[in-house]
């Protein structure tokens, strides 16, 4: 019970200690102001204890003595909200060159799968040193995935695309635990996070049963779904052309814009009368119920591949 | 206070006629108006309900001493974590200090013979019970176990507990929280004593006040929130899950706009009574008497701006969070007005330490540490790593127990002589005011620790590496529950064998101790009139020395 015993979680991310020394702050803070506040009762308590000689005086409030002590928490907390509200933006706003995780979450497991194709389950294998992003969504209820070690967490929520980065520094094994409440096995919907040198974490790779490439999964899907019947960049395409388009802004027919993004791709496949481009026939059929999210990760995959393909390869 | 009616020292005859003297047998208690008969019904229902939640956190504190499941399986954890939650939150907190003391007290320190709707009060407390009475059925048919959130989509499709039923109760409780504002609200416009101007009037009414405004115009949003999880449920019409077409965020939107001012519902009475205990006990006027009165009003103001700090990680857009974050570094700082103007009314007071003191004392350092952790969690990057572990399990403790639940102790302790004219044994009740500080310091200061160590909220079972901080936390509680029950037992003891009182064993300002103890059944003989300001402790000090 007691071998393992410790007050400080494991600081193995690049924010890690940028939390830290935020809580630490909090925490002088706090011990601070809560022994002031302990000295001055007991002071008080002693010096001004009820005695038959000595009545109490009356003291009217005091406007600056009040506007002092509003300014003193209003500047710290303020001071606080700015430092904690920078390191928050960092946190959701990935940098470009990461390496792109999906998370599936579902009662009472998480499904991950790699860049590069392979799956598993409770399980993150991720090399040390470089950018990871996962983008998550559930299959049921809301769950939330949360590495302590790491100091981050995010909802993955049903029919939303929720991400989270974060850049792990040492390697070793940490736990992964679902923190939002998800019904009966919540406390069971744990697993780890198995940080590894990169060289052995290629070796790892390699090591899996080779799974489909999800680009090329989601090409074959692709061509399953008859997508291609209006995506195909030829002539009298009813449907927009796909490449070259992940990532750019789209005109939308009521004359707004939105991002080309994994959510713009999804809604599309599901809801496909939610956002009308610009210039087209709102012909194309849902897929709702037809698809699974692994196989829409996977379409994504594919669309967003063709992001850096000119359409050049297909014409032939 | 002081009256015309009455010459110092305030001592009323001891007479006869008292309310609780006033009739007899279950039906004169069924049927009454009596605002103070009103009272003890809601003492009476709302003791039951707290043993209740608390049955279920013994359960809780049991199941944790050990990282393995072995006292339940989880779906028996699930349904007694959540039980606790409704049954404390929606039947104990939130009536607590207004439903018990509110109505006891806001009519006397008015110097009126009633509230202003005397049925509607009693209504009150019927619609309460019936919710409350639909949650303990709902508790015996199998129970729920979706939290006392009610986060959606699994509340609402994907749980098969008694989800309905519940929300029923909840719903119903709600619109005895609303008609007890609005009761609250006209009694105090309307039925102050001459000279009673708002500026006189006890800072325990105005924490009423503010928290009246907050149940009228809070509590009906959740009650439709509850509705339409329940249509959702009954007639899958697609609200909250995606799978039907909802937006499960917009729950979690709709929950906190009400529940996060139901914090400030349960503890903005808390700081009336503080204020009330602090003066007496240090013979004072409160330092800065319109500065806490005021801040009660910003605080219910504010309070109804920053529900957004519960979903940080939820998925909503993180620009609403930086609002949502300064928001709420902005409400912590009326909190901390007050606690310095308590401070400062200390300062060459002439203290006493009584019980009632006691707990103030003891609020105002767990209330400081309860609301400093509120800035971790309002602290965005921070919030991310603790958000729905044990620290925010730790946080609300320390302002929902160490706060309110700590000041309805100091409030049934000071008011107690009052309500039933007899007094508790005072050496028991102070050892009982230490078991509670102890007790509860050792159950909750851990869970910051296994907060901070990522331990989440709501697990069942645990890795190893949480057991000592789990093992402390469950051995205070055991320290907490002793507390806890002394002062069940003692009071129930004085009703019968207690020492009697006169009509202000104290000595404290406010009408209310103007009338005899307990007060006759329409609360005063004549109308007193006020013609001094509130906490007019320079009199009697003169006269003490
Ligand atoms: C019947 C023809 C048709 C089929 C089949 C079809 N689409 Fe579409 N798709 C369209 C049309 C027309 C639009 C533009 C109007 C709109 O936004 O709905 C479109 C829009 C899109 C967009 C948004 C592109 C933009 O420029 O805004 C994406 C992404 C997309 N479809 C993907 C798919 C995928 C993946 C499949 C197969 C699972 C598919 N489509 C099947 C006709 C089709
Ligand atoms: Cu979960
Ligand atoms: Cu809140």
């Amino acid at each position: 019970m007691f071998e393992d015993f410790s007050l400080f979680p494991d600081a193995a991310s690049s924010y890690a200690s940028r939390v830290d020394s935020l809580y630490l702050f909090l925490c002088t803070m706090t011990a601070v102001a809560s022994f002031g506040i302990l000295c001055a009762v007991v002071f008080l308590s002693v010096r001004y204890r009820r005695r038959a000689d000595r009545a109490a005086e009356q003291l009217e409030g005091s406007l600056p003595l009040e506007i002092f002590w509003s300014a003193i928490p209003a500047v710290l907390f303020v001071g606080i909200f700015a430092w904690a509200a920078k390191l928050y933006l960092e946190m959701y706003r990935e940098p470009a060159d990461c390496m792109e995780f999906y998370v599936t979450g579902k009662q009472w497991m998480w499904k991950i799968q790699h860049p590069t194709g392979q799956r598993e389950i409770n399980t993150l294998h991720i090399p040390v040193g470089r950018p990871v992003k996962l983008t998550m969504i559930s299959e049921d209820v809301i769950h939330d995935f949360y590495v302590p070690a790491f100091r981050i967490k995010r909802d993955v929520v049903p029919g939303l695309y929720t991400s989270e980065w974060f850049e792990a520094t040492k390697v070793g094994t940490y736990h992964l635990f679902c923190a939002e409440y998800c019904g009966t096995k919540h406390s069971e919907m744990i697993g780890s996070v198995i940080v590894m040198e990169p060289a052995e974490y290629e070796a790892w790779l390699g090591g899996q049963p080779a799974s489909q490439d999800p680009v090329e999964a989601g090409r074959v899907l692709f061509e399953n779904l008859r997508c291609v019947t209006c995506h195909d960049a030829g002539k009298n395409q009813r449907g927009p052309d796909l490449h070259g388009r992940f990532g750019e802004t789209v005109g939308l027919a009521n004359g707004t814009t939105v991002l080309f993004d994994e959510a713009y791709t999804r809604t599309s496949i599901l809801e496909p009368k939610h956002d009308i481009a610009v210039g087209f026939e709102p012909v194309m059929p849902t897929y709702e119920g037809q698809v699974t999210e692994t196989q829409i990760q996977q379409l994504i995959a594919y669309v967003k591949s063709l992001a850096t393909d000119t359409g050049e390869g297909q014409q032939k | 206070m002081t009256t015309t009616t009455a010459p110092l020292p305030l001592q009323a005859e001891p007479r006869e006629d008292n309310y609780v003297a006033a009739g007899y047998g279950l039906k004169s208690w069924l049927l009454t108006v009596d605002h103070k008969r009103i009272a003890l019904l809601y003492l009476m229902s709302i003791t039951v309900f707290f043993c209740l939640g608390g049955l279920f956190a013994l359960l809780i504190r049991l199941e944790l001493l050990t990282p393995q499941g072995d006292l339940f399986e989880s779906e028996i954890y699930n349904r007694v974590f959540t039980m606790h939650g409704v049954f404390m939150v929606f039947f104990f907190l939130i009536p607590s200090i207004p439903a018990v003391f509110g109505n006891f007290l806001l009519p006397l320190m008015l110097g009126a013979r009633d509230v202003a709707f005397p049925k509607l009060n009693l209504l009150s407390w019927y619609l309460f019970m019936t919710g409350g009475l639909l949650a303990m059925i709902a508790m015996m048919t199998g129970g729920v176990d979706t939290g006392w959130t009610f986060y959606t989509p699994y509340s609402s499709t994907y749980t098969n507990s008694q989800v309905l039923v519940t929300a029923v109760g909840v719903f119903i409780a709600g619109f005895a929280s609303i008609l007890t504002g609005v009761n609250f609200i006209a009694t105090i416009h309307k039925m102050r004593a001459p000279g009673l101007t708002w500026f006189r009037m006890p800072l325990f009414v105005w924490a009423h006040y503010a928290t009246s405004l907050i149940m009228v115009l809070g509590t009906p949003v959740v009650a439709v929130t509850i509705l339409l999880v329940a249509i959702e449920r009954l007639f899958h019409v697609g609200i909250f899950d995606p799978a039907l077409g909802g937006d499960p965020i917009l729950f979690q939107h709709l929950f906190w706009f009400y529940s996060h001012p139901a914090v400030y519902i349960m503890i903005l009475p808390a700081m009336g009574v503080m204020s009330e205990i602090v003066s007496c006990f240090t013979r004072k006027r409160i330092f800065g008497y319109k500065v806490v009165a005021l801040s009660s009003l910003a605080i219910a103001v504010l309070g109804f701006l920053v529900w957004g700090h519960h979903m940080f990680v939820s998925g909503q857009s993180i620009y609403a969070g930086l609002v949502f974050s300064l928001l709420t570094m902005l409400v912590a700082v009326p909190s901390a007005i007050k606690v310095f103007n308590w401070l400062a009314t200390l300062y060459r007071g002439s203290i006493k330490f009584d019980t009632p003191m006691l707990y103030a004392l003891a609020f105002i350092g767990l209330f400081t540490i309860g609301g400093l952790t509120g800035v971790f969690l309002g602290a965005l990057a921070l919030d991310v790593h603790v958000h729905d572990t044990y620290f925010i399990v730790a946080h609300f403790h320390y302002v929902m127990v160490g706060g309110v639940v700590t000041m309805y102790l100091g409030a049934l302790h000071f008011w107690w002589p009052k309500m039933i004219g007899r007094m508790y044994p005072t050496f028991l009740a102070k050892v009982a005011a230490a078991l509670v500080f102890i007790g509860f310091n050792l159950t909750f200061f851990p869970q910051f620790l296994l907060g901070y160590l990522g331990m989440p909220r709501r697990y069942h079972v645990y890795p190893e590496e949480f057991q000592v901080l789990n093992v402390l936390s469950t051995a205070g509680a055991s320290v907490l529950g002793f507390g806890f029950l002394l002062p069940l037992c003692y009071l129930l003891w004085s009703i019968k064998y207690g020492k009697k009182v006169e009509s202000n064993p104290w000595d404290a300002c406010g009408l209310e101790w103007t009338t005899t103890s307990p007060p006759p059944k329409h609360n005063f003989h004549d109308v007193p009139v006020v013609e001094e300001e509130a906490y007019d402790y320079a009199k009697r000090e003169a006269l003490r020395v």
